[in-house]
């Protein structure tokens, strides 16, 4: 490999890992708060593509200008998925570990099952957006644009996500974490702050689906892959934290872009899970995690 | 004969010594108190008996053979029981499967543990309620469950943590009445607990622990006259108060 | 001794041999070929799911990876019996063995794991298992191996077009599974792991060695999965990744045992029952259209089972099995 080379595929696993950095947040935000581990997320960022799709094919508004709108609608989304399910899922008396798995997993099947009801199976993809096509030079280094713009919005999303826990939501959101009895004492309505907490969740992979469709085909499988990676950044980067959340999913970019490049892009996954469990056997609570 | 020897135990979390220096024996047959305000090293110490805390100097001896390090499981293969500061109890299972639990370690056959866990049922006041699934219970009943339990191991040391603390005067009676049933049956026991005045007439000797280290070691009569004792634990708890 | 425990155990055994007595008699008077199929299928799930609920329901260690042991156990026997002439109903122990043997290698890192960690990492084992098999050419990667038809014989474990040979074959597998559960229930190490379970730091307290409880679950869970394997490649006559070893088949072992009920002795039966025939035949009857209706049932269903009986459908029934003394 020539250091050209080498610089090509560090950038992408970069451009990679933001992107998974901000999914895994969104996952590690629900699960810090309530225990929850949402098994439903990547069915999430793949609502968010379907609907870049859908108003993009209507209106042909770029998905850049969708970004505001369609952030929305996943954090209402997370909401209505909170009080719906969730809720009562944390309310029942026995099992509930298992409950909730099952109930995430259950609803991952039934978006699923809706998206090739309503679109059909095959693959949809965004083309002719501002950026497609178009990418930078930097010495040699070829950075596509619609990757490039994804990353540094994620990267924004991301700093915005550490913004809200210095407000005083973020503080409630910390109190409601730290000790979730006390909180109600305090008169901080619990219920609020979670479904605030699964609208945050929601709204963060949102906007991930949203940069990712100005580059990637949208299917009603396309959740599963991103959310296997996703759940494995969490876990690498510790339960329940941000930093790790990045900081594996810078990680985890990079070992699949070295791997896709060294052996074989067929078996880049592989190089992650060695990865991660290798980790693992160091840290059984991952790089950064508490819980 | 010392049953228990605790022989210069330090241990330190994090650099905050929890036990300095702790050395005291236990009696085989006796009921010894341990007891101290809070974060005077109790649980700590208590855990390093048990083979949950391993400590980072000295040693833990039962019947003149160490102990400590060996972890909790091999603990209780040589005869340490204990119960819980917060009850633990296993919910899914009735209360009489629970006390088998304990009962299989020294049982190879199901019909050996059932009859074992059903002679200590009885023998805890617990026979009713042996159909009933451990959550069903009171929080009184539990603590019997978890006696109940430790007992079926067949041990030759009990450790009790804080086992009175929180009962009505009524229930602490009964409580204090199954403790001395269970020295009778020639097993030792040890008691933590944070109020003096529960343990104090039930015991032999006490071990008073301040700030982790050893105050004082005696009689009930001599520890309540000990004015090292007034000043640590009823200084402490006026201040709290 | 006679109390409500060697009660409940012996009215369990007279259930259990009752429904086998039915599930012997009325498939003789089925005909209908799909019915045959869904009653094979849904045994064989109860089978895997029992299997399953050992590590998972008896131990509490929430696998989401078991498509490994299952599909280890079927490539073994088929390999076994295309590259080595051994007969099928030879290989398939040959698979069992393996998919224990499997369940202790992951076992042994990962039960140091807790948790969501535990659950994640045997998420990532599986996939694991599934790339290598992918990839891997001997064995015949992503195409797959077909299983050579061979004359009819028990020995072959291959029947033609006679389903109720192998519906018996199903049966006597969903069988054991259920009998080595009830086994394990009255043992020394049923106590054990349900203590496991239910809380680590008061089991070791009273001598339960965690580490070797949890090994021993997942052998058996593993070589009763690796065994159900061999006997779905058997029944399907076609291996590859994507129909034994993918991700998805994981969650479908689990899955019964969760929604009849974890950690039941009939949980995992009634759960299949359930589950499997509705699963089938909205997938048959909808699915044909590629809708994702079928889908779309599927998951709701999970929802509302878990949502409204968390203890699992079993609990309907529970009262008069666990009932007081």
């Amino acid at each position: 490999m020539t250091l050209e080379t080498i610089l090509q595929v560090a950038a992408g696993g970069l451009l990679m890992g933001l992107i998974y950095a901000l999914v895994a947040a969104g996952l590690s935000l629900i699960f810090g708060l309530m225990d929850v581990v949402n098994f439903a997320h990547g069915e999430l960022m793949m609502l968010a593509m379907y609907a870049v799709f859908v108003i993009w094919d209507a209106s042909g508004l770029d998905p850049m200008l969708q970004l505001p709108l369609v952030a929305a609608l996943l954090f209402g989304t997370g909401m209505v998925i909170y009080r719906g399910l969730i809720a009562r899922a944390l309310s029942v008396q026995f099992n509930r570990g298992m409950v909730q798995i099952f109930v995430t997993f259950g609803l991952a099947i039934f978006i699923r099952g809706a998206a090739q009801f309503v679109w059909g199976g095959d693959f949809k993809s965004v083309n002719a957006t501002w950026l497609a096509g178009r990418s930078w030079n930097f010495g040699g280094v070829y950075l596509p644009l619609p990757q490039l713009a994804a990353s540094v919005v994620c990267l924004a999303a991301f700093a915005g996500l550490l913004l809200i826990s210095r407000t005083e939501f973020g503080k409630a959101l910390e109190a409601t974490r730290e000790d979730r009895d006390a909180v109600a004492l305090i008169g901080i309505d619990r219920d609020r702050i979670f479904a605030l907490g699964w609208g945050l969740g929601a709204g963060a992979v949102g906007i991930a689906g949203v940069m990712l469709a100005g580059f990637y085909y949208v299917g009603p499988n396309v959740g599963v892959s991103f959310a296997l990676i996703a759940y494995v950044t969490v876990a690498l980067g510790g339960f329940g934290s941000m930093l790790g959340a990045l900081v594996a999913g810078l990680l985890i970019g990079e070992v699949e872009a070295f791997t896709a490049a060294v052996l074989e892009p067929s078996l880049k996954q592989i190089g992650v899970f060695a990865v991660y469990l290798g980790v693992l056997m160091f840290r059984p609570r991952g790089l950064f995690g508490k819980l | 004969m010392a049953l228990l020897e605790i022989d210069g135990v330090s241990k330190s979390f994090g650099g905050v010594a929890a036990n300095v220096d702790i050395s005291f024996a236990v009696t085989e047959g006796e009921i010894l108190g341990l007891i101290g305000p809070n974060g005077a090293g109790k649980t700590s110490l208590f855990n390093a008996i048990a083979g949950e805390v391993t400590p980072d100097a000295g040693e833990i001896r039962l019947d003149g053979a160490p102990i400590s390090g060996l972890g909790p499981v091999a603990c209780a293969e040589r005869g340490i029981a204990r119960t819980f500061q917060v009850v633990r109890s296993f919910d899914s299972m009735t209360v009489l499967e629970n006390v088998m639990v304990g009962a299989f370690s020294r049982a190879g056959h199901a019909p050996v543990a059932m009859r074992a866990a059903q002679e200590t049922l009885e023998f805890c006041g617990l026979a009713n309620r042996a159909g009933r699934f451990a959550w069903q219970l009171s929080p009184p009943e539990k603590r019997r469950l978890e006696v109940a339990r430790a007992l079926a191991t067949q041990p030759k040391l009990l450790l009790l943590d804080e086992m009175l603390t929180g009962l009505t005067p009524t229930e602490a009676q009964e409580g204090v009445q199954l403790v001395r049933a269970v020295r009778d049956r020639g097993i030792t026991v040890i008691m933590v607990e944070h109020v003096m005045e529960i343990v104090l007439p039930l015991v032999s000797r006490a071990v008073v622990l301040n700030l982790g280290r050893v105050l004082t070691i005696g009689a009930p009569a001599e520890i309540v006259k000990n004015p090292d004792v007034i000043r640590a634990y009823l200084g402490d708890r006026y201040a709290a108060a | 001794m006679d109390n409500f425990i060697t009660r409940r155990r012996r009215h369990e055994l007279m259930v259990a041999g009752g429904l086998l007595v039915v599930a012997i008699v009325v498939p003789l008077f089925i005909r209908d070929v799909t019915a045959l199929n869904v009653i094979i299928l849904s045994l064989l799930f109860a089978g895997l799911s029992q299997a399953w609920n050992i590590l998972g329901g008896y131990c509490g260690q929430i696998s989401l990876g078991h498509a490994l042991y299952f599909g280890m156990g079927s490539y073994v026997s088929t390999l076994l019996y295309v590259h080595g002439a051994i007969p099928p109903s030879i290989g398939m122990f040959a698979g069992a063995a393996v998919g224990g043997l499997a369940a202790l290698l992951v076992g042994w890192p990962c039960f140091r794991l807790s948790g969501h960690y535990y659950a994640i990492a045997t998420v990532v084992v599986g996939e694991i298992g599934y790339l290598l098999f992918l990839n891997w050419d001997y064995v015949g990667g992503a195409t797959g191996v077909y299983i050579p038809i061979a004359k009819p014989s028990l020995l072959n474990l291959q029947f033609g077009k006679d389903k109720l040979p192998y519906l018996y074959v199903v049966l006597a597998f969903c069988a054991a599974t259920w009998l080595a559960a009830w086994l394990i229930e009255g043992s020394r190490w049923g106590y054990a792991w349900r203590a496991v379970k239910d809380d680590m730091v008061a089991a070791r307290s009273l001598g339960v060695n965690i580490f070797s409880s949890k090994m021993a679950a997942a052998a058996i869970s593993g070589a009763f999965t690796g065994l159900g394997g061999a006997i779905y490649g058997l029944y399907v006559g076609y291996i590859d990744p994507d129909s034994v070893m993918a991700g998805h088949f994981s969650i479908l072992i689990a899955l019964p045992a969760v929604l009849g009920g974890v950690g039941t002795l009939w949980g995992p039966i009634l759960g299949a029952a359930l589950l499997i025939p509705m699963k089938e035949l909205s997938s048959s009857y909808l699915g044909g259209s590629g809708r994702g209706v079928d889908l779309m049932l599927y998951g709701a269903m999970i929802v509302v089972v878990a949502l409204a009986q968390p203890q699992g459908v079993v609990s309907l029934f529970r009262r008069r099995a666990h009932g007081p003394a």
